[in-house]
């Protein structure tokens, strides 16, 4: 298993000054940690949210690898054209082999992106889609998406006198990557680096399409200190609001067992978009979580 | 007259022959009513390995147009086709091709816009999209298809914008005519090798397309788009005037049927004009000073060359195929503006949903024209 020493000592492909906020686990660890993994040159789609706009502030990037961005929505449909157009052109002339990636938040990948990434999967080009999921729309200020958790508060899902935060459950999309039946599918989370590092090692040598679904919290959307981003990602883990597993070829692994499953709430007391939970009339929002998150669990557990 | 093939086929088909000789590294394109065809035909081509083409069958317009995006950003030759509601959901990525001066070449089948829902011609689909930085090339007939498709494949990699190849659904599209066909190598020579600029592919040497532009940047940015696309229109004639070498077919940026003596003209564009003449042949023979112009290329618009070649017309009809609503229809508009209001117009709306346009109803204008019969409103070219 890779060090962290080695980690660094990798090209770097993504610059540091590249904008994102203080305390940003999605941006720089999911792109160098990825992109790091990669055995050959890389090319990057990347749909609209912050991935897209921080580091890029023309005349300005921060990209050391090639890079495009199109619209909030297509970043599946662009990796695939990027990939067909090296397919064809690898036929005319000497290319070496590159590794294709596309990078999407939530709202890239469970919402409007979704079409573009079922499209993507079901074609079967030969590309990694990695969305970077941070529970809701972060860039254009906290908004709900189909992955907020139930119960969170966002800027569209506030608590109030009558509703308390989100009253749906996230969608579980993880699940509809399976449902595609591609090679690989996992997830992860921005705490477990080497986890992650070994997942896009792993994907990058499988042909055909690959999905990663990445667990990074955001600082600003769900309300904790700057420092505390890859704590609340571990608490996620061991609490299985975010089992780590992987589908290889319709094969289950899960990655890591909690020794001993954490409560819900050791998850959401650093989090003020729980705040609200918290109240002795909201238990039974809590209540309600911890019941799903189990249920889950073992769901999970019935495929290995 | 240069020793050529011809074939007996249809808008679609001369589409989609244009492509098998240009032979493109990728096209995705998604299925519509009337452009399907010319998807269908090139699959067929790769299904007989009659072409080299990646085909990218997607999920949707916004998907192909999307790809088309990877595609030509990576430094491949792109093509891609739609129609109508297509073309509406392409809408956003249509900006992004051009302002990421991405040559892609789309053929357009013209096709009313929904609501109600029509898969006949009109031209409300291209005419929404004419702000949107794309070359548009507008076809009389099969023949056109095919020689503009050629034009627009070295247009858009010699200006590195996109350019439109727009024929009228069904009429043109389904209606067989006698075409004529360069030779395979003739069209490989004339269309040459794409020599991208910065393609994305080149890893040694890593290029970020599609920044975000704040306002420090944006005008600028946008304002030398503007000024590469108003300065193709030469490009344009010099590479028609190469093609027309190989086929003896000239096309300028509009055409004049017995225009040079008329004192009456109407305006208009692609195939309504073959019926359009066949109205002035008639009135000629009585004596009637008559004829007509008719935009090929329509974005960039030729302002300037209009207004000479309609100097001495005394009053002229412009018949639109859509409609503006609450203000004039837009090939009205762009006339109106190249003849600074110096000449008396009157403006039409026809062949909204396929309605089709037959002698008859041109003869009507023209008659209107010669009576000097003028009314503010557009008006609707239909029986009622």
């Amino acid at each position: 298993m890779i060090n962290i020493k080695e980690l660094v000592k990798k090209p770097n492909p993504l610059a540091s000054g590249h904008r994102t906020c203080r305390g940003c686990t999605a941006i720089p660890e999911v792109v160098r940690t990825i992109l790091r993994a990669s055995d050959k040159p890389v090319v990057v789609a990347n749909a609209t949210g912050c991935m897209e706009v921080t580091p890029t502030i023309y005349p300005q990037t921060a990209w050391n690898v090639p890079w495009i961005h199109s619209t909030f929505e297509s970043a599946g449909a662009l990796i695939s054209g990027v990939e067909t157009a090296h397919k064809a052109l690898k036929r005319k002339r000497d290319m070496p082999d590159v590794n294709f990636i596309a990078f999407a938040g939530d709202g890239g990948t469970y919402d409007i992106g979704l079409q573009s990434l079922s499209g993507m999967l079901e074609r079967g080009h030969n590309c990694l889609f990695v969305c970077y999921d941070n529970e809701a729309y972060m860039n254009t200020g906290i908004q709900r998406s189909s992955a907020t958790p139930y119960g969170a508060s966002t800027t569209t899902t506030p608590d109030g006198k009558i509703h308390h935060g989100k009253e749906k459950f996230r969608k579980n999309l993880t699940k509809i990557a399976i449902a595609h039946e591609i090679p690989y599918v996992a997830q992860a989370a921005v705490s477990h680096w080497q986890d992650l590092y070994m997942k896009a090692e792993k994907a990058f040598k499988i042909k055909g399409p690959k999905f990663i679904n990445i667990l990074a919290p955001c600082t600003l959307g769900w309300g904790f200190p700057e420092n505390m981003g890859i704590e609340i990602s571990r608490l996620g883990v061991e609490t299985n609001f975010w089992p780590l597993f992987e589908v290889e070829n319709d094969q289950y692994k899960i990655n890591y067992k909690p020794a001993e499953q954490k409560p819900i709430q050791e998850f959401f007391k650093h989090q003020k978009r729980y705040k609200h939970l918290f109240k002795s009339e909201n238990k039974h929002i809590i209540e309600k979580i911890q019941q799903h998150v189990d249920k889950e669990w073992k769901e999970l557990l019935k495929n290995i | 007259m240069i020793k050529q093939n011809f074939k007996a086929i249809t808008g679609n088909q001369a589409a989609s022959e244009s492509m098998r000789q240009i032979n493109p590294d990728v096209v995705a394109a998604y299925p519509i009513t009337p452009q399907t065809s010319i998807m269908e035909t090139f699959a067929q081509f790769i299904a007989d390995g009659r072409v080299d083409t990646e085909l990218i069958r997607v999920e949707s317009e916004h998907s192909s147009l999307s790809a088309c995006v990877g595609s030509a950003a990576s430094g491949a030759r792109t093509i891609t086709a739609t129609s109508s509601v297509g073309l509406a959901l392409m809408w956003e990525v249509l900006g992004v091709v051009s302002g990421l001066r991405l040559p892609i070449v789309m053929h357009i089948v013209n096709r009313a816009l929904s609501a109600p829902i029509n898969i006949h011609c009109d031209h409300s689909d291209v005419m929404g999209a004419r702000d949107q930085g794309w070359i548009q090339l507008f076809c009389q007939n099969n023949q056109e298809v095919y020689d503009l498709s050629l034009i627009a494949q070295r247009l858009a990699e010699k200006a590195f914008l996109p350019v439109m190849v727009c024929q009228d659904g069904f009429t043109t599209s389904h209606g067989v005519e006698k075409t004529f066909i360069l030779s395979d190598e003739q069209v490989k020579k004339f269309t040459g090798e794409f020599k991208p600029d910065r393609p994305l592919l080149d890893t040694n040497n890593p290029t970020t397309y599609g920044p975000l532009s704040l306002p420090d940047s944006f005008t600028q940015i946008k304002k030398q788009q503007s000024d590469a696309f108003n300065n193709i229109k030469k490009e344009y004639l010099t590479i028609a005037a190469e093609l027309s070498e190989l086929s003896g077919r000239q096309y300028k940026l509009f055409e004049e049927y017995k225009l040079q003596d008329a004192d009456t003209a109407i305006i208009l564009l692609s195939s309504t004009a073959s019926t359009s003449k066949a109205v002035i042949d008639e009135l000629r023979s009585q004596g009637k000073k008559v004829g007509l112009l008719r935009p090929i290329m329509y974005r960039p618009f030729p302002y300037d060359e209009i207004a000479k070649a309609l100097s001495h017309v005394e009053t002229i009809a412009i018949l639109d195929r859509t409609i503006s609503f609450g203000a004039k229809p837009p090939l009205y508009s762009d006339i109106q503006v190249s003849l600074k209001n110096k000449t008396k117009l009157q403006s039409y709306i026809f062949g909204l949903g396929g309605h089709d346009t037959r002698t008859d109803d041109i003869k009507k204008v023209f008659i209107n024209l010669l009576e000097k019969k003028f009314l503010d409103e557009p008006q609707f070219l239909y029986e009622k």
